[in-house]
């Protein structure tokens, strides 16, 4: 029993983890571009397709996932250039509907290019072994590498943000858009920046997350919806509440699915715990959302100046 | 900024016409041999109610809801709920679809409500989803398959809604009251309430108005009606499944009202029309329709924002001038 705990637990801090990726891309753009950018998602999708045929190209994953990680980058870009760049004074209605476009655009092209059926993103020898966790237990060395590589990642943004030129813009830009163009700094530079920044971090949690569930079309709207929960509960802006929802989310989606059977065996017949359990456990974030809503509509971290 | 609704105006003319040509539809498909046209259009009519009621909260009252689709699902699971274990009579089926929805609506309203702006949107799809995923654990039901419905709604020898110019006409007559409802509704002082918190709540609410309930009452009136739209779906799919409460409908029913001229009384059936319309005949031309219809959207939502409303009235204003 407490191995399935350690090993659920695991799962949900890599789920944590991919979330955090997403979240923090979508909450640094409205943080400090304003967007509300649905088709982050798309990114996410377009990083998992870029990194399979790459890969099929060099018959490397991590070639592939390197390669990946530019290319959604310039995807990015171009797309803020040509599209998001005219959006950032419309409200937000606006962004929904222009972003709700881009969502369509990119499944279809998606379709067009790669053929409905998806791709899978084979793991190289290496990644596809298990390691001994504690005496006994074996966990998947791919997982473990999620999570390693989301930590670093979280790391990475922590430094970047508080740490360096970019990021100190980046923050400023945060608080004050008006301010920090009137200072001289190159805004339209800034955004597209940020912007990429967020496109590559969408890109390698999909990335990440194609060998396990395979590049699919649409792949990135579910957890598109489950990063705006995260951002909702952690303050729209702030990348340490994004993390800290993140965690929060993953755990309890994971470990809800693992063992809310269980539980619910304790109180219903089985019958009814098998047809309840899958419903309650998939309604259990939601349910932590409406709880932050009541006690603190901000959220549990809310960027300053919001 | 509001004009006062005149019932004249060019986009409301015309949207009188589209009505009278719309009551004679079934003919004309009769007269071209072709019975999909009323099946097309049923579709048209019901979207049309359900953009009505979005246009309410989200045209009238600035609520960007992004999970509006979900009522269209609770009002058709409650129809293929009902019919399944035998409840045929849409005297208890319809009403029952509209109380549902108001239920949901109103716990759904009144948390959403608390806050504002992009977390609204945000936690309204998030809502949709939880109700999404509601549906696909329905087992018993279906789950993800969905449900089929093998008889419609009956309404004793009234109305045979298996007639498809009937049901075409009972949708068409419920369309006429929705729109007329919300014009009624918009006008009335309820209606300027919303209207100002739209504008300015903060305003609103130092003169005295708790635009929370005002606005928490559009919410739920606006979940009724697309709940009846959701029960008239059941009945023209004969079928409901998860997908019907999909968010990427909750988004199609934001561009239909927006489409159409937000704010406007007529701006829904303009916007469901031509949504359902440039949707059937990209289709034709090309499987990847999308790829088309998205940067298009784009290019709607920077270029044309007053939607078709708008456009017969600015053609108006131009004759004039």
């Amino acid at each position: 029993m407490t191995i399935l705990i350690l090993e659920q637990s695991l799962n949900g801090l890599q789920l944590g983890l991919l979330l955090f990726l997403l979240a923090a891309g979508l909450t640094l753009v409205f943080g400090i571009m304003d967007l509300v950018n649905l088709a982050h998602g798309s990114m996410y999708m377009i990083g998992a397709f870029l990194a399979a045929t790459f890969a099929g190209w060099t018959d490397s994953f991590i070639l592939g996932a390197l390669l990946a990680l530019p290319a959604t980058l310039l995807v990015g870009i171009v797309t803020e250039m040509i599209c998001l760049r005219t959006l950032y004074p419309r409200d937000h209605l606006d962004q929904v509907l222009a972003t709700f476009g881009l969502i369509l655009f990119f499944n279809e092209a998606v379709r067009l290019i790669w053929g409905p059926a998806g791709m899978s993103l084979p793991l190289p020898q290496f990644l596809s072994t298990s390691v001994e966790i504690l005496p006994d237990v074996r966990y998947p060395t791919y997982r473990l590498s999620i999570i390693g590589v989301g930590l670093a990642v979280a790391v990475f943004l922590y430094v970047l943000v508080q740490r360096t030129r970019l990021g100190m813009l980046i923050r400023a830009g945060a608080s004050n858009r008006e301010m920090i163009g009137a200072l001289g700094i190159d805004i339209k530079l800034l955004y597209t920046l940020v912007f990429g920044l967020g496109a590559a971090l969408a890109a390698l949690a999909g990335l990440m997350a194609a060998p396990i569930l395979t590049a699919q079309i649409g792949m990135g709207e579910n957890i598109l919806i489950l990063s705006f929960v995260v951002i909702v509960i952690g303050g729209i802006g702030s990348i340490r509440g994004a993390f800290v929802a993140a965690l929060i989310v993953g755990m309890i989606d994971t470990v809800g699915r693992a063992f809310l059977p269980e539980l619910l065996r304790l109180f219903l017949d089985r019958a009814a715990a098998a047809t309840a359990a899958p419903a309650i456990s998939s309604m259990l974030i939601y349910m932590l959302m409406a709880a932050i809503l009541v006690l603190r509509p901000q959220g549990l971290f809310p960027a300053p100046g919001k | 900024m509001m004009r006062p609704a005149s019932l004249s105006s060019p986009s409301n003319l015309a949207a009188a016409l589209i009505l009278v040509l719309l009551a004679l539809l079934p003919l004309f498909a009769e007269l071209l041999a072709s019975p999909f046209l009323v099946t097309l259009f049923t579709r048209m009519l019901i979207y049309a109610i359900a953009a009505t009621s979005l246009n309410l909260i989200l045209g009238y009252g600035g609520m960007v809801s992004f999970g509006h689709a979900m009522y269209i699902g609770i009002g058709g699971y409650v129809v293929g709920i009902m019919a399944s274990h035998g409840v045929h009579a849409g005297w208890l089926q319809w009403p029952l679809a509209i109380a549902i929805s108001a239920l949901f609506a109103l716990v759904i309203g009144a948390l959403c409500l608390r806050t504002r702006g992009v977390y609204f949107i945000m936690i309204t799809l998030a809502f949709a989803q939880m109700v999404y995923f509601m549906g696909v654990g329905l087992e018993e039901y279906g789950g993800d398959d969905g449900l089929t419905i093998y008889n419609r709604s009956s309404f004793g020898s009234l109305l045979n809604l298996s007639d498809k110019r009937v049901f075409y006409y009972v949708c068409l007559a419920l369309l006429v009251g929705a729109l007329y409802l919300v014009h009624r509704l918009v006008q009335s002082r309820f209606g300027m309430v919303l209207r100002g918190s739209k504008s300015n709540d903060r305003r609103m609410q130092a003169i005295g108005f708790p635009t929370y309930r005002y606005r928490l009452t559009g919410f739920v009136i606006a979940g009724m009606i697309c709940g009846l739209s959701g029960a008239l779906m059941a009945n023209h799919n004969e079928f409901v499944s998860p997908a019907m409460m999909h968010w990427v409908q909750s988004g199609d029913l934001i561009v239909m009202v927006v489409l159409g001229g937000m704010g406007t009384a007529a701006g829904p059936l303009f916007g469901a029309l031509a949504f359902l319309l440039v949707e059937y005949l990209l289709s034709r031309i090309t499987e990847y329709w999308q790829i088309i219809f998205g940067p298009l959207l784009i290019l709607v939502v920077l270029f044309a924002r007053g939607g078709i409303g708008s456009l017969f009235d600015m053609l108006e204003g131009r004759r004039r001038g």
